[in-house]
């Protein structure tokens, strides 16, 4: 019956990849864990928080496709929300260190007591609890989210001024989080963590659970944005993307419909970002740099915007590409990200998915076609049969 | 004139607005009976889009009175609120939603609450389906149901952007140019099916096309630089000297 409920409301090809997304939350975990060194399957202990930092990728990458891909939207600020979850995160595990910090203050975080600081900044109250910080990961993301939005769709800022207005506010976050005024560590940001939930952040179960629970956000991200680009709503948003006047004559009202979607992918994106924190070990104003933000648009272009799938495999694939690159030729990684982006918007403008999906649906058609002429030829024949057969008959 | 404005459809009095300086619509006032279906031509220029946009709350006029169904002042609302009160609008150039099939175009044109949730809860009844099938079958595009729109001819768009109109159930539908790069066979099919459509909702047509407009045979307002030049029938319309000088004659 749930598989049922299931195949109603998602595509079978959206149900695969959740499969297997939760298929690699459990294995990944346990090969590293349980596997001996030896065994080909095993996977090494670096590469389980690299694996996780691919998944965060591709929630980020995912959340920008919902707005980008499904409602044409371009955001070059998503890496604002990410990094906001992260700081988010990232707070609650500078309040874990208590009195194991460098300075052995009980009640501040070490850039705090080096700041000649004398107490706790109100907005930091709170933030020793992870239940408080994982409710602040969507709340501050998705208040930003909606108030930016309110603001710019109720104006009908549309288009690349839309973008270059989402660049500007990551551009200014990064600007404000670099002072040291702001009480977020200042350009050195959150690091030095030592637990989360109590236990060890770098011991190999955590690293293991972090990676399983990433892998199980994606998910059941996968899931949601496959309900709503499924549902109505997300009819709606394609005709916002394709037709904009049009859907506003037919009496909807396109701010509302961007400002929801947009909120819930700057949620997502803020998800991602809490879950990248933990697993990199830091969190610095850099995460607002405005290239990241337009990293995560090429992610999504090479995938394929407007699918789901694309957007989880360009951000693991080129992510994958970026770490065997740098280390190989470190210098060039910027070119070759470069060289990626016009090499996908000339020869794959759907991205790999969508080229995918294009042939499969050409060949459908195709043989569609094939079996109807087949059919034709048949009843030609049969009525042929029956014109020879019918003097025959008549006789 | 209070009286004429609490019977109509739709009121225009005294409507003005300019852009930069160039006066689109100068003191342009007409009115259009419920279940009348009124034709307006004129040059180019002479204010017949901006006269849409203004019905339908894209664009506010500077001075002026709109009033809808003889009570409702549409330059107080928005497009949205507009087309939730009943008036459709065609556009010149066919716009439809090109990579929804041609069932999900009529689908979200369905006159069903659009809010955000309403829209993502919401699931097909049968009562919906069957209104569906209904508005496939007047535009005859039964056929075509699971095709992009993308996949459609000219013709073909403009005819499910009616049908579209047709789901929103208006009291009002404004057409601009339906017939423009139609076949002749085509026009006078849109012909049939605008009379058809007129016998239960107040239409407007704009249209160049004048061998469309005798085919409608109906009362004919010309518009020249923004204000109304002469109304009629298309012969009266078309024998005033002044239509003939603007519009007709060059």
């Amino acid at each position: 019956m749930i598989s049922q409920m299931l195949l109603r409301t998602h595509e079978k090809k959206t149900l695969i990849v959740a499969f297997l997304i939760l298929l690699a939350a459990a294995f990944v975990p346990l090969s590293n864990l349980l596997l001996a060194e030896s065994n080909p399957l095993h996977i090494p202990g670096y590469l389980v928080p690299l694996l996780g930092k691919y998944l965060c990728y591709a929630l980020l990458a995912l959340a920008l496709d919902l707005v980008w891909g499904y409602c044409g939207i371009l955001s070059l600020g998503h890496g604002a929300f990410f990094a906001l979850g992260g700081y988010a995160m990232g707070m609650y595990l500078m309040r874990q260190i208590g009195n194991r910090g460098v300075y052995a203050n009980p009640d501040l975080p070490d850039f705090m007591v080096f700041l000649n600081w004398p107490e706790l900044p109100w907005y930091w109250y709170g933030f020793s609890h992870f239940g408080f910080a994982a409710l602040m990961v969507i709340v501050v993301t998705g208040l930003l989210a909606f108030v930016f939005g309110w603001l710019a769709f109720r104006s009908r800022v549309t288009g690349v001024y839309l973008s270059i207005i989402t660049q500007a506010m990551t551009y200014a976050l990064l600007l404000a989080f670099f002072r040291n005024e702001m009480g977020f560590g200042g350009n050195n940001g959150l690091t030095d963590f030592k637990d989360i939930l109590g236990q060890n952040i770098q011991a190999a179960g955590t690293r293991a659970s972090l990676f399983a629970a990433t892998a199980i956000a994606l998910a059941l991200a996968l899931l949601l944005s496959s309900a709503i680009v499924r549902s109505k709503y997300g009819k709606v948003l394609v005709g916002v993307r394709d037709a904009e006047s049009r859907t506003r004559f037919l009496g909807y009202r396109v701010e509302n419909m961007k400002l929801f979607i947009f909120t819930i992918s700057a949620m997502m994106a803020g998800v991602a970002g809490a879950l990248y924190v933990p697993q990199v070990g830091i969190i610095n104003p850099g995460e607002f740099a405005p290239a990241n933000s337009i990293e995560v648009v090429i992610w999504t272009a090479v995938g394929g915007r407007g699918t789901l799938i694309g957007p989880i495999i360009g951000a693991i694939l080129v992510n994958f590409g970026k770490s065997i690159f740098t280390a190989a030729f470190p210098e060039f990684w910027l070119f070759a990200l470069g060289a990626l982006f016009v090499a996908t918007t000339l020869f794959l403008p759907k991205g790999i998915v969508g080229t995918v999906e294009q042939y499969f649906a050409r060949r459908r058609e195709y043989k569609a076609a094939g079996e109807t002429e087949k059919t034709y030829q048949e009843d030609k024949a049969a009525a042929l049969t029956a014109t020879t057969a019918s003097p025959q008959a008549a006789e | 004139m209070a009286g004429k404005m609490s019977t109509s459809m739709l009121y225009l009095d005294g409507v003005s607005v300019s852009f930069d300086g160039f006066k689109a619509l100068n003191s342009l006032s007409f009115v259009v009976e419920p279940g009348e279906l009124r034709a307006i031509i004129g040059p180019n220029g002479a204010g017949k889009t901006t006269m849409m946009d203004i019905i339908t709350g894209k664009t506010r006029p500077d001075s002026g009175q709109v009033f809808f169904n003889g009570e409702v002042d549409l330059t107080k609302k928005d497009e949205a609120d507009i087309a939730q009160l009943g008036i459709g609008r065609k556009f010149q150039k066919p716009t439809v939603f090109e990579s929804h099939t041609v069932w999900d175009n009529i689908e979200l044109a369905l006159n069903r609450k659009r809010g955000v949730f309403s829209t993502l809860f919401y699931r097909m009844t049968p009562g919906d389906k069957a209104r569906i099938e209904e508005i496939l079958e007047t535009v005859r595009m039964t056929a075509r149901k699971d095709d992009l729109a993308a996949n459609l001819s000219h013709g073909q768009k403009q005819w499910l952007e009616i049908g579209m109109l047709l789901a929103q159930e208006p009291k009002l539908l404004l057409v601009d140019e339906p017939v423009a790069g139609m076949t002749d066979a085509e026009t006078s099919e849109t012909a049939v099916l605008l009379k058809e459509i007129a016998k239960t909702r107040s239409v407007v047509v704009v249209e160049h096309d004048m061998g469309f407009i005798r085919d409608l045979g109906v009362k004919v307002t010309c518009l020249a630089e923004g204000s109304v030049l002469a109304e009629g029938s298309i012969d009266f319309v078309s024998s005033d000297p002044k239509v003939i000088e603007n519009y007709l004659g060059r």
